[in-house]
């Protein structure tokens, strides 16, 4: 890979020792995923008295204002929520922790395998529209950034940033309109046929996944922007040009390396924003995603459910910014050495 | 924010002296000359005028149905054709700025007002609570705030007055993380420290001294946080957990007619369009106004 060779002649000009430069980034990957794993267990808490605690009576909120006060206390000891809180959250911590995620109320079963078919789901859908917007987003930012103060450049970032604010379920029908009504060309619902192969299934997942990619493409072309901005400034760059580098080689070997770097990081948080629009794009294409999984649950106080739902949705987001890190950390000479 | 910067806008005020004297009237030229900030406000003006006096402006009663006139095509009595029940489009688009348009400016200023609150006490006293504070908020921030709006709402129940709550305390730690940096900035300034020597509170160098110098960031905190107010109440509607009917809000109109989008375009078009030029506006005035308090 080009921009391995890069990091490397970096390094190894670094005034630092291997020897030293090792444990840094150990250091520092330690570090941060044990931020990752104190945020999920400060996010498990705020899931956990979202989930118990808001509603105030969980079987009155679930069984209706009609139900019997002696079938509410029922339920309520039933499902252990007349226990004290504390314990509550131990016994539900420690089974999820296990794999238990608990039973559901609506469905009568436990709730991790619901929970791993729709992330499975979701995970296709957010593939595809990842697939198709970072090197979008990246293109838009970096063409951007060659035409900086000029009025193609101020057009491309208000494109973006009005794409980004533009709802996911009105880009939504937009496209639906044109690309599924007028056209005829796509399917307009995510459901394909049973058994259908890899290739039809993409076929399904363009539409759903193209308002994502609406929505992301302006955050993922202005960090590409500003980071292309800096450096083309940089030192090094006017190096390369002044020692005779074609302007190719310059943006290629110089200026797109280190101006990619901060999209990595952006790439990963909008993995965690990317379940909200799931949820409103998943239930418009009838798509079995987590997104529509935790809307199903949200509509009949399956707070089981939704709890388990919510704290995934946590866990892929963690799980995504220490990929980031790591990714980070073997590109970047700076973030190699722990000097960050 | 480095994208909103505008080199003609930072021309024109180094290019006229006679505004040189006075910051506020230097902003206001620039302000008239950001054309964005024109044209976003052109289109929030309409819509507001639309809210407030919609009732007045719209050709049939948004809210009656014609069932021998249902789902009609555009025409020259109904321009934008009718839905399921034969209400009129074109009235309901205009009256459907109303509710989104109380829910997302009310939700916006709890959530800044809120969020300015606790971003000056964690940035100013620092320490233990700034500590466990900035944890929560980053905790909170792996989660995407469609699902913790569901989460809320689907515990305390849906009506407009729990949309604003949640929302509002959605924002407020959001909010804060950029005024905590703003108040770490200026907290070391000299004036902070005179004030200290004065003899004055925490409380009233907090909200005294350093807030009316916060005050530009909040206010552009604030119209970027309308946007995505506007962007959640919407999608919250649509999914039927935000402002519900009989109200002829876009995104409850688009929930209820998408399922007739193959042969009735006009149910949903229209209301997806008005909604896209509001969050635009919006956008474009957000634009304009960081380009104004940044010259």
């Amino acid at each position: 890979m080009r921009g391995f060779t890069i990091v490397s002649w970096s390094a190894s000009s670094d005034r630092r020792g291997v020897v030293t430069t090792r444990p840094a980034i150990l250091n520092f990957l330690a570090k941060r995923a044990l931020l990752s794993l104190i945020t999920l267990g400060i996010l498990s808490i705020v899931v956990f008295l979202g989930g118990q605690l808001l509603p105030g009576d969980v079987g009155r909120a679930v069984l209706g204002p009609l139900a019997d006060a002696r079938a509410v206390a029922v339920f309520n000891h039933q499902v252990g929520v007349d226990r004290p809180l504390p314990v509550q959250y131990w016994d539900w911590i420690t089974h999820f922790l296990a794999g238990d995620m608990g039973r559901s109320f609506t469905f009568r079963a436990p709730v991790a395998p619901f929970i791993a078919d729709a992330l499975a789901n979701s995970l296709k859908l957010a593939a595809l529209a990842f697939v198709l917007v970072v090197p979008l987003g990246i293109a838009g930012g970096v063409w951007a950034a060659r035409r900086v103060g000029r009025w193609s450049d101020r057009g491309m970032v208000l494109l973006g940033q009005s794409l980004g604010i533009v709802p996911e379920f009105i880009s939504a029908i937009v496209l639906i309109l044109i690309f599924g009504v007028r056209l005829r060309w796509l399917p307009m619902s995510a459901d394909w046929p049973e058994g259908a192969g890899p290739l039809t299934q993409v076929r399904y997942l363009i539409l759903p996944s193209l308002p994502l990619v609406l929505v992301f493409f302006g955050y993922i072309a202005r960090v590409a922007r500003v980071g292309t901005i800096a450096a083309l400034d940089a030192d090094y760059t006017r190096t390369a040009i002044l020692k005779g580098l074609p302007m190719r080689a310059v943006m290629r070997r110089h200026v797109l390396p280190n101006a990619l770097l901060p999209t990595i990081t952006v790439v990963a948080s909008l993995v965690g924003y990317l379940a909200g629009g799931l949820v409103v794009i998943e239930t418009l294409f009838h798509y079995r995603g987590i997104g529509a999984l935790i809307y199903s649950a949200a509509r009949a106080k399956d707070f089981p459910m939704l709890e388990a739902g919510v704290l995934t949705v946590g866990a892929v987001y963690a799980l995504a910014s220490v990929l980031a890190d790591l990714l980070s950390a073997a590109l970047n000479p700076r973030l190699r050495a722990g000097r960050t | 924010m480095t994208g909103g910067a505008d080199p003609a806008g930072v021309e024109q005020s180094s290019q006229s002296p006679e505004a040189v004297g006075s910051l506020a009237s230097e902003r206001l030229q620039a302000a008239l000359r950001s054309s964005t900030l024109i044209v976003g406000l052109a289109i929030l003006v309409f819509w507001s005028i639309c809210a407030v006096f919609g009732a007045a402006m719209t050709p049939f009663d948004p809210y009656a149905d014609d069932l021998l006139a249902t789902l009609a095509a555009p025409s020259a009595a109904h321009w934008f054709g009718t839905d399921q029940l034969g209400r009129d489009v074109f009235s309901r688009v205009l009256m459907g700025a109303r509710d989104i348009l109380i829910v997302a400016p009310l939700a916006t200023l709890l959530g800044t007002a809120l969020g300015t609150a606790l971003g000056l006490c964690i940035g100013y006293l620092k320490g233990v609570l700034d500590d466990v504070v900035s944890r929560v908020i980053e905790a909170l921030q792996a989660l995407p705030l469609v699902i913790v709006a569901l989460m809320a709402l689907a515990a305390v129940g849906t009506s407009n007055a729990t949309v604003v709550l949640v929302i509002g305390f959605v924002f407020t730690p959001l909010i804060a993380r950029t005024i905590r940096s703003a108040v770490l900035i200026e907290s070391e300034l000299d004036y902070v420290a005179a004030a200290r020597l004065r003899g004055d509170g925490a409380l009233a160098i907090m909200f005294v001294e350093i807030l009316p110098n916060v005050l530009p960031i909040a206010i552009v905190e604030m119209t970027v946080r309308l946007g995505y107010a506007i962007f959640f109440v919407a999608s919250l509607s649509f999914i039927g957990f935000g402002i519900q009917p009989p109200s002829a809000d876009w995104g409850i109109a688009i929930a209820e007619n998408y399922s007739l989008i193959g042969s009735y375009w006009w149910t949903v078009l229209f209301d997806a369009g008005a909604t896209a030029s509001l969050v635009i506006g919006v956008n474009l005035v957000t634009d304009g106004l960081q380009s104004v308090f940044e010259t």
